[in-house]
């Protein structure tokens, strides 16, 4: 093949779970509405935000429905019309309870001032400051999981400038085929949503970052960009885990996020495939952020798919709606199976956090015996991020806290390539996230105590 | 042949007078002038080097005790007052008195309380579950039964029940050092006043919830009724949210909320049975904290 | 809510298809073209101390753990058969039987599980086993019997001295290389294994070809055989250019002896060697080292066990000392 010569990839370790790419044929369709939508009120990172409705208020689709609760938070809009039945705690990807807007479903209304029709705008009018604050408005996040507010990531601090943007079309987990049936079907969106938010960041480059295991994509995207001079698409050597931020912007760029730091640090800001959608969506189309596209699949699943989902709508309606659950199911993940979450139970809402749905057999979600670490080093070797999980999970184990943030165990983006690749099956990241959790909790509690001194 | 042998014995005895020599010196000129009372009061510990008083280890503790002019807040929970009176002693200055406390696991969310909606699969830490998620029944507050509290604990006093899949602590051997109370991410173990020929009556659950949706996941919850309040003749118990909570220095152990209480949150310990609810006797028993279902 | 309990565990959800049990096969299977040459050069006497050695190894490991240790015996692992395979490779085929379960048993008792058991032990069992022997009983173990003639007979098998050791003998005595020279098999023999000596150690050959097999299934890496190789012959080579009159050439230093073996299998040993690439090029420079230092300077003929044994023991310092590089430390400074 004429592409292998020119792939780039990030040079240190990284591993190649199967691909189970089972959905990748299958077009987005759009799931009916239930009767009743949970919309969790912190569905980002950052501060929740704060519930305007009351019990008994008729709201419609994209209407405000929970305002932005601090800088670092994002307004929720109503994914459903209806009429407000409660606002209590539920169940949510994050394994607690958390405060939700519970929505009676009554037809399908929209705000009128949204546009619903498939043309495609591709004049950008709105200038810098008003993308970010639309974006803001329309409660976009980063939808690649992380769930970062949208807009703080358009505003650079004081003293950096962003210079390039890099898009993330890489899908590194493996059954996860959303994006890449988003560049498929709305390819022409995606690229006036990159320039969307060239504007906004004002940078002249932007490099899009696909997998070799999309190649339709890659093609796709290159006779759409054809001729442009600020945008390229690259395609990657597949290999987990590109998706993850750092380990993109040293793929495509070659330059490693200092640690501690974020890409901006090195003048780069990165976006999902999806956030960018979602952007085009908010600004041409003036489109809250209501919906996104799940991949719904699993081995043991009849009909893998990829649907547009509403936030709010449950998960167990998702797997139905891809054939029913399976008599033997272990584990329903939240996301792909090197870095999703586990749900305690399928009535869980999906949010904006949510990039699949995969559902595993028992089989496959047991974990197997753990024997003693035979030394032999593949941890150390597949760690993208140069650190020894090894090395890591035996500190944490005897409660070395000190030493093992010495070796930069903050660093760890937990991808899980250690866990994947050791073959005494040890919880290396069980530990290590042990580990960060203490020391991040020990780093807030300083934190206060100092905030607490400067006070008196 | 002979000469080998005193040769080599001559050299080997006289480098090890020479060594002797250097490291007599060196001792001198090294020598670090130490208050000696800070031997004596190391003595009079009990070396567990738990660090309950805060301190790390006792002979920190110790320097400690000896630098300052008073025993204000210098306590060793392990020793106790015995101790203190000991190290007051040798560094002639008053000792203060504190009261013997215990430790007690405010939840009673046991398997039959509290049914499993999940499985856990994974490490066993109470830490690392409490990051992930709310546990393996529905309560977000309370007990996940991992046990790092019983890894926390130097005096192999707790251990985690077959049973109920509680921690249960041995009160004889509980020296109320605190290091379960830090080390449980739920922070649902206290240390109380041990109480009156070992009497204790605690409020079993640490679920602030509304009653409603604590009662859905655990049959022992406290649902915030407020009735212990009502019923309490000395004012000891308070309503924080809709969980009650007993103030241990008020209460007068009269056990009037104890029989109050609907749903069996408020646990006594080492009370006989009441007279006109006979209960199985858990004398055997009697001497570690039972779950055992109180209600009236 | 479903009516099965949904299982909640930390991501990753799946896992490689690797376990410890694959890659203790992976070793065995390396190890076969060996001993095939083995059986091939020396016969029944082969067969029988690998046997012997492999079943000893299991059953004392099973013992230990059940009776001494009240733990699950792990011998399902494998790491019992590939000691006693590696313990075997080091050993005269003619050795008697109890010397061989003695030194599985220093092997499993002392070096493994005496440091808590597989993963554990900061030396190689196998050569712990084999240098207790060869202090032990150093007649038996340096009497090799002699290649191919000697297969098919059990009992008082001819024996001989292996390559090294007429070298070191001549050198004692002043005979001259070129004289030494034809008494030594050829380079090919040596290759192929047409040569006295432990029955594991003797075929480069079927070494390289199972240390393919293992740099193919990645269960080690280039690093620590290249570097150790490539230590020897330059070193060995040094000298030679030096003065070709007192040292023998380097093609034959790595040709003959436990080179090939260690280098493949013993140095390589996952537990005993250290975790990072640069850490194992030095490991494999300083086993390099000392091999030839013992070889040409020592008073042994032969020093691969000595030296992999005491590079063993800077493993810890080497990790400690050679760590990766670490992801965004160089830009900041």
């Amino acid at each position: 093949m004429k592409l292998k010569k020119e792939l780039k990839t990030f040079p240190k370790g990284g591993v190649h779970p199967a691909d189970n790419k089972l959905s990748a044929n299958r077009p987005i369709e759009e799931l009916p509405l239930p009767q009743t939508v949970a919309i969790p009120v912190s569905q980002h990172l950052g501060a929740p935000a704060k519930p305007i409705v009351a019990v008994g208020d008729t709201v419609k689709v994209g209407q405000v429905i929970a305002e932005s609760g601090g800088y670092v938070s994002t307004n929720i809009h109503a994914t459903a019309s209806g009429i407000v039945a409660k606002i209590e705690d539920v169940m949510d990807a994050t394994g607690y309870r958390r405060l939700a807007v519970i929505i009676n479903v009554e037809g399908d209304n929209w705000l009128e001032n949204i546009d619903r029709t498939p043309d495609i705008k591709s004049e950008i009018n709105a200038s810098q400051e008003e993308i970010i604050k639309k974006v803001q408005a329309d409660g976009i996040v980063g939808l690649g999981g992380a769930t970062f507010p949208l807009h703080v990531k358009l505003t650079p601090p004081k003293g950096k400038k962003a210079e390039m943007l890099l898009i993330n079309g890489v899908e590194c987990e493996p059954f996860l085929t959303a994006d890449h049936r988003l560049m498929l079907e709305k390819g022409q969106e995606i690229l006036v949503g990159i320039r969307i938010v060239m504007r906004a960041l004002d940078v002249e480059k932007t490099l899009i970052g696909i997998e070799a295991n999309k190649l339709d994509a890659i093609e796709y995207l290159r006779t759409l960009t054809e001729g442009d001079v600020g945008i390229h698409v690259i395609p990657l050597k597949v290999q987990y885990p590109q998706g993850a931020e750092k380990q993109l912007v040293e793929a495509l760029t070659s330059h490693q996020v200092p640690i501690g730091g974020l890409p901006i640090d090195v003048g780069i800001v990165v976006q999902n495939i999806g956030t960018i959608f979602a952007v085009y969506e908010s600004i041409q189309k003036n489109k809250p952020l209501v919906d996104r596209v799940i991949t719904v699949t699993g081995k043991k699943l009849i009909n893998p798919s990829n649907f547009l989902v509403r936030f709010g709508v449950p998960t167990i309606d998702l797997i139905k709606a891809a054939g029913g659950l399976p008599q033997d199911t272990g584990k329903i993940i939240s996301g792909g199976p090197m870095m999703g979450k586990a749900l305690n139970t399928s009535d869980v809402p999906v949010t904006k956090g949510t990039s699949g749905i995969l559902v595993l057999s028992k089989n496959e979600a047991k974990r197997e015996e753990v024997l003693p670490c035979i030394r032999c080093a593949r941890c150390v070797s597949h760690c993208p991020l140069g650190l020894e999980p090894y090395l890591l999970m035996s500190l944490v184990e005897k409660g070395m806290i000190d030493e093992a943030e010495k070796e930069i165990i903050t660093n760890c983006c937990e991808c899980g390539s250690c866990a994947y690749v050791c073959p005494a099956k040890r919880p290396l990241l069980d530990y290590i996230r042990l580990g960060k959790s203490i020391i991040m909790q020990r780093n807030r509690e300083a934190n206060q105590k100092a905030v607490q001194e400067a006070r008196k | 042949m002979n000469s080998t042998i005193l040769f080599t014995i001559l050299s080997l005895s006289s480098l090890g007078v020479l060594s002797g020599i250097i490291l007599f010196f060196i001792a001198k000129k090294f020598h670090v002038e130490e208050d000696p009372r800070i031997d004596d009061v190391e003595g009079v510990l009990p070396g567990a080097n738990c660090g309950g008083c805060g301190y790390p280890g006792c002979r920190k503790f110790a320097e400690v005790c000896v630098q300052s002019k008073e025993l204000e807040g210098l306590f060793c929970p392990v020793g106790g007052n015995n101790c203190m009176t000991d190290v007051a002693k040798i560094l002639g200055i008053e000792v203060i008195e504190k009261a013997a406390m215990t430790a007690v696991v405010r939840c009673n969310g046991s398997y039959q309380n509290r049914p499993r909606t999940n499985v856990y699969d994974g490490t066993t830490w109470c830490k690392i579950v409490h990051n992930l998620y709310s546990g393996e029944t529905g309560c977000s507050y309370g007990c996940m039964g991992l046990g790092d509290c019983v890894k926390s604990c130097k005096f192999d006093a707790i251990y985690i029940s077959e049973e109920t899949g509680l921690p249960v602590i041995d009160q004889d051997k509980c020296v109320a050092c605190g290091a379960c109370v830090k080390a449980c991410p739920r922070k649902l173990i206290e240390l109380r006043l041990k109480g009156k020929a070992n009497r204790r009556i605690f409020v079993a659950c640490s679920n602030p919830e509304k009653g409603g949706l604590a009662r859905k996941v655990c049959k022992a919850a406290c649902i915030g009724c407020g009735k212990c309040v009502k019923v309490c003749p000395f004012d000891a118990i308070e309503m924080k949210g809709p969980l009650a909570y007993i103030d241990f220095n008020k209460c007068k152990l009269c056990r009037k909320c104890v029989l109050e209480c609907p749903t069996g949150a408020i646990h006594e310990i080492n009370f006989p049975p009441k007279k006109s609810k006979p209960q199985p006797d858990p004398s055997g028993v009697a001497e570690k904290i039972e779950n055992k279902d109180s209600s009236a | 809510m479903s009516q099965q309990k949904l299982t909640v565990s930390l991501s990753p959800h799946t896992s490689g298809k690797d376990s410890v049990h694959r890659v203790m096969i992976d070793v065995v299977i390396a190890l076969l073209p060996a001993l095939a040459m083995s059986f091939y050069i020396f016969g029944f006497g082969a067969f029988r101390v690998t046997l012997l050695a492999v079943f000893s190894c299991v059953l004392f490991e099973y013992l230990i753990q059940k009776f001494m240790l009240k733990v699950k015996p792990t011998i399902n692992d494998g790491s019992a058969v590939v000691t006693g395979m590696l313990l075997a490779f080091n050993l005269p085929s003619n050795l008697p039987w109890w010397m061989v379960i003695v030194g599985s048993l220093v092997a499993i008792g002392i070096a493994k599980m005496s440091f808590g058991g597989l993963g554990n032990n900061p030396f190689n069992p196998a050569l712990v086993g084999r240098v207790f022997l060869f202090i032990s009983f150093p007649v038996a173990m340096t009497s090799w019997p002699k290649p191919i003639v000697t297969r098919m007979s059990l009992v008082d098998a001819v024996t001989g001295a292996t390559p090294l050791a007429i070298v070191k003998e001549g050198f004692k005595n002043n005979v001259a290389v070129t004289e030494l020279m034809t008494k030594l098999p050829s380079y090919l023999d040596l290759f192929i294994g047409k040569v006295g000596g432990s029955l594991g150690e003797i075929s480069a050959a079927a070494l390289i070809l199972g240390g393919m097999y293992l740099l193919y299934r990645k269960v080690i890496s280039w690093h620590i055989p290249i570097a150790m190789l490539l230590t020897v012959f330059v070193f060995s080579g040094i000298l030679w250019r030096v003065s070709p009159d007192k040292y023998i050439d380097p093609l034959f230093q790595i040709l003959t002896g436990g080179i090939f073996l260690g280098a493949i299998f013993m140095a390589t040993d996952m537990v005993t060697s250290p975790m990072t690439p640069k850490g194992m090029i030095i490991f494999g420079c300083g086993i390099g080292l000392i091999t030839v230092v013992i070889r040409v300077f020592g008073a042994y003929p032969e020093g691969v066990s000595f030296a992999i044994l005491i590079m063993n023991a800077f493993v810890p310092l080497i990790d400690k000392f050679c760590k990766p590089s670490k992801y965004g430390l160089v830009k900041n400074g």
